[in-house]
């Protein structure tokens, strides 16, 4: 009877030893065709997150040169000059809102950038009071880009009246310390990512809840439930109060660049999700290669093409909207209803079958499961 | 059986200052802003900042319970305590969660205290060397019912036959060390899904039985280090080894509980009194809710066999029947609020309400989903929104399936039950 024992001592000895063995000797051949995060973690890095910040400190620079100019000079051409560099800055900044995380997050750059509807009450307080700390959270909607469209557009009916409000020594003190901050700001993630955070990202390329990948999927998703799909369309369309808001769409002063900024993001939402890179020149690892991979693996349902042929469903509703979305929430919302529409529909997808395909919790408390 | 007290009381205290030091108490009873009931138990809420004080009281019953000092009184007020912070939110429900507390209710019911314990020590009366049988077969019924349920749950065909869910969740393990590699590899995934449907049919067997019992402990340790490893599961694995030591023999529960009295200034010989307590000597009360208890537990766990087709889509009956890491179920949720004279309508945004773990279980829990609505409505109401009706546009996706519509947009959530929500208004899972 022993003899029972001792087979079954055998067995499970064997067992281990099998197991133990089966991984020493495989894995070279099969590493090779894992999906490697790594190699996609880079690409982000290298092909889009850093270009887009060298490409938006660029334009926030020349904005501020532009800023300068303007001070020195305040005529019509220099207030022309600053707009468009303002808007050039502001089409820069749709690619670089999504990456809320390392530095960006730490300082929270995109609550000190692209808070909307700025609070115009609170601007001029500061303005008269000349007392006034931007980095209090309080101060979030009075700064930044919302708050650059309502001084340079918002304050006077025409370029002249525009101007004449800068005649207060006030006013030009508040432009200069915005755009200073968002410059030194701008510089501050840049400066981080190329020097620090793109070793920490790159190399946190494992699965959990921490993980780059895991951090920057859940970023990504929340940038386009929140800030794309609500914020540039649905707040204003009333999809989430009943009544449209017409008050809240992204740059209301400047009236005729709210659909391209909201069209800009939106293709950078999509160049991010299939890993085109930020000059346009090439493409990288991406979460659809990633989707790609897993379908095979899996033999699961094409979730990458659906997602795709969705946004280009949305792309089509998107152009039907008027330049000035304020102006199109309110002679016609149901193209921005539908173009909501549209953008919802992919977050099934993306919150459910991306995120179930490649297991990545959407952003969960670290908590037990079972 | 003194050795699974002293255990159980250890882990408790441990798993217990580990929810606080990972700041959970905050995180999933404080910051909440809305919790979801279990039914039946709707009076119970969140006690503010008093949650702490209800952590200590239970840190400080599972330490007696340890020492076996006042054990009665420790046991229970463990029981009460810990069952009520269960109680508070469902959205934390995990199935060992409530072995602790199934496990917790059979102990105040059972002489755990009548030797290696303070009790015992200062009351000669109680101490005794020898305790009748059953009392420890018990738990061992107990620990038999969870892994045997268990491993019939997972004989269902996602799990045997596509591997499913674990063909998801081990390709992310690929840093683990020495096994990561072999995480993608499909024949891994049906191993260890076959495998463990084995191991928790059989283990119990393999423990009850003198010559297997050492390997079938290995197995244990193997299995739940492997899954402690593997998955996010917490202090489960730990209880589940301490718990499987109940089937070893008297002898080596006695060296065991020798080993620590040796550390300690008491003699050990006070312990080895050669007294029994007899069996006649615990109440008739005691049995009875025993025995009765255990009827319960072994034909609950299979009340999904009359209330759906597929527990893992309605998830009726899926909570306490012992399915354990079963399935992979995402979901996504979009209320609509309707005036419904004017027809005017918005959409929620979820997380004004919900952290992103209750969402994640809103999503695809119908009775959450209907709970929900029904705190939105009294939300919105107290905003002053009239003749509300709510909808749901709900996804769910189970098991590596593509997404499905879930539960029937056009029902108004605040006029079903519960039972009708689920029996009329689930939309049926295809493959």
């Amino acid at each position: 009877m022993k003899s029972i024992t001792s087979i079954i001592l055998l067995l499970s000895l064997g067992l281990i030893v099998f197991v133990s063995c089966g991984d020493t000797e495989e894995p070279i051949e099969i590493i090779t065709d894992r999906f490697d995060r790594q190699d996609m973690l880079t690409d982000w890095a290298d092909m889009i997150i850093i270009p887009a910040l060298e490409s938006y400190n660029t334009s926030v620079a020349r904005m501020a040169s532009d800023k300068d100019a303007f001070i020195a000079e305040r005529s019509d051409m220099h207030l022309e000059q600053l707009r468009e560099s303002y808007v050039n800055a502001y089409l820069a900044w749709q690619h670089v809102s999504m990456f809320d995380i390392g530095k960006a997050e730490e300082i929270r750059l995109r609550n000190y950038t692209n808070i909307y509807p700025t609070d115009v009450a609170t601007i001029d307080k500061n303005i008269a009071s000349q007392n006034y700390n931007l980095e209090l959270p309080s101060n979030y909607d009075a700064q930044g880009f919302p708050a650059l469209d309502y001084l340079l557009y918002g304050m006077g009916e025409n370029n002249a009246e525009v101007i004449s409000t800068f005649a207060d020594d006030n006013t030009v003190t508040y432009l200069d310390d915005l755009v200073t901050r968002m410059y030194n700001l701008s510089e501050l993630v840049l400066v981080d990512w190329k020097t620090n955070y793109r070793a920490t990202f790159i190399n946190n390329s494992g699965a959990s809840g921490t993980a780059a990948v895991d951090k920057m999927v859940n970023d990504f998703l929340f940038y386009y439930e929140k800030f794309l799909r609500a914020g540039k369309i649905g707040i204003p369309a009333g999809v989430f109060s009943g009544n449209p808001i017409s008050a809240a769409v992204e740059a209301p002063y400047s009236k005729i660049y709210s659909k391209t900024l909201f069209l800009e993001a939106f293709g950078a939402v999509q160049d991010f999700f299939v890993g085109k890179s930020f000059d346009g020149n090439g493409q990288g690892e991406s979460l659809e290669s990633y989707l790609i991979y897993m379908q095979e693996q899996n033999n699961t349902t094409d979730i990458a093409d659906q997602i795709l042929d969705q946004w280009t469903i949305a792309t089509a509703a998107a152009d039907l909207l008027s330049d000035n979305l304020q102006e199109q929430v309110i002679t016609d919302n149901n193209k921005m209803l539908s173009t909501y529409d549209e953008l919802q529909k992919v977050i099934v997808l993306l919150k459910v079958d991306m995120m179930q395909s490649l297991n990545i919790q959407v952003d969960y408390v670290d908590a037990d499961g079972d | 059986m003194a050795v699974f007290r002293v255990l159980f009381g250890v882990i408790m205290a441990i798993s217990l200052v580990r929810f606080w030091y990972n700041g959970w108490i905050e995180e999933l009873y404080l910051l909440p802003k809305m919790h979801f009931h279990y039914s039946g138990f709707e009076f119970i809420n969140v006690p503010g900042k008093w949650t702490y004080l209800v952590f200590i009281i239970c840190f400080v019953a599972s330490i007696c319970v340890a020492l076996g000092w006042k054990y009665r009184l420790s046991i229970l007020v463990f029981f009460l305590s810990f069952t009520f912070i269960e109680l508070l939110d469902k959205t934390t429900y995990l199935n060992h969660y409530y072995f602790i507390t199934v496990v917790s209710f059979i102990l105040i019911w059972l002489p755990a205290h009548a030797n290696y314990s303070v009790d015992a020590y200062k009351d000669d009366t109680l101490r005794s060397e020898y305790i009748p049988q059953w009392t420890v077969d018990i738990l061992k019924l107990m620990l038999a019912i969870v892994y045997i349920y268990a491993g019939l749950a997972k004989l269902n065909y996602d799990w045997m036959y596509r591997a499913m869910p674990l063909t998801i969740w081990l390709p992310t393990k690929f840093d683990v060390p020495l096994l990561g590699s072999l995480m993608h590899e499909k024949w891994v995934h049906y191993l260890f899904s076959w495998g463990g449907a084995i191991y928790d049919l059989l283990i119990v067997f393999l423990l009850l039985w003198n010559r297997t019992r050492v390997f079938a402990f290995i197995l244990v340790l193997l299995f739940h280090v492997l899954t402690r490893v593997l998955f996010p599961i917490g202090m489960f694995p730990y209880i589940m080894i301490a718990g499987t030591m109940i089937f070893f023999s008297p002898q080596f529960h006695e060296r065991f509980m020798d080993f620590i009295i040796n550390k300690l200034p008491v003699n050990k010989s006070t312990f080895h009194n050669g007294m029994s307590l007899e069996h006649s000597s615990i109440p008739m009360v005691h049995k009875i809710i025993l025995s009765s208890f255990m009827i319960f537990q072994l034909l609950f766990p299979l009340r999904n066999t009359v209330l759906t087709d597929n527990v893992y889509w309605t998830e009726q009956g899926y909570r306490y029947s012992w399915r354990v890491m079963l399935m992979e179920k995402t979901g996504y949720a979009n209320f609509k609020i309707v005036d419904g004279e004017s027809q005017k309508r918005f959409y929620v945004q979820n997380d004004d309400f919900l952290t992103p773990l209750q969402q994640k279980q809103m999503s695809t829990q119908p009775d959450f989903i209907l709970e929900y609505a029904q705190n939105l409505s009294k939300h919105f109401s107290a905003q002053g929104h009239k003749n509300i009706e709510i909808y749901v546009e709900s996804y769910a996706a189970l098991n590596g399936r593509q997404n499905q519509a879930y539960i029937d947009p056009d029902v108004d959530l605040l006029s079903v039950t519960y039972r009708e929500l689920c029996q009329n208004h689930i939309i049926p899972l295809y493959d």
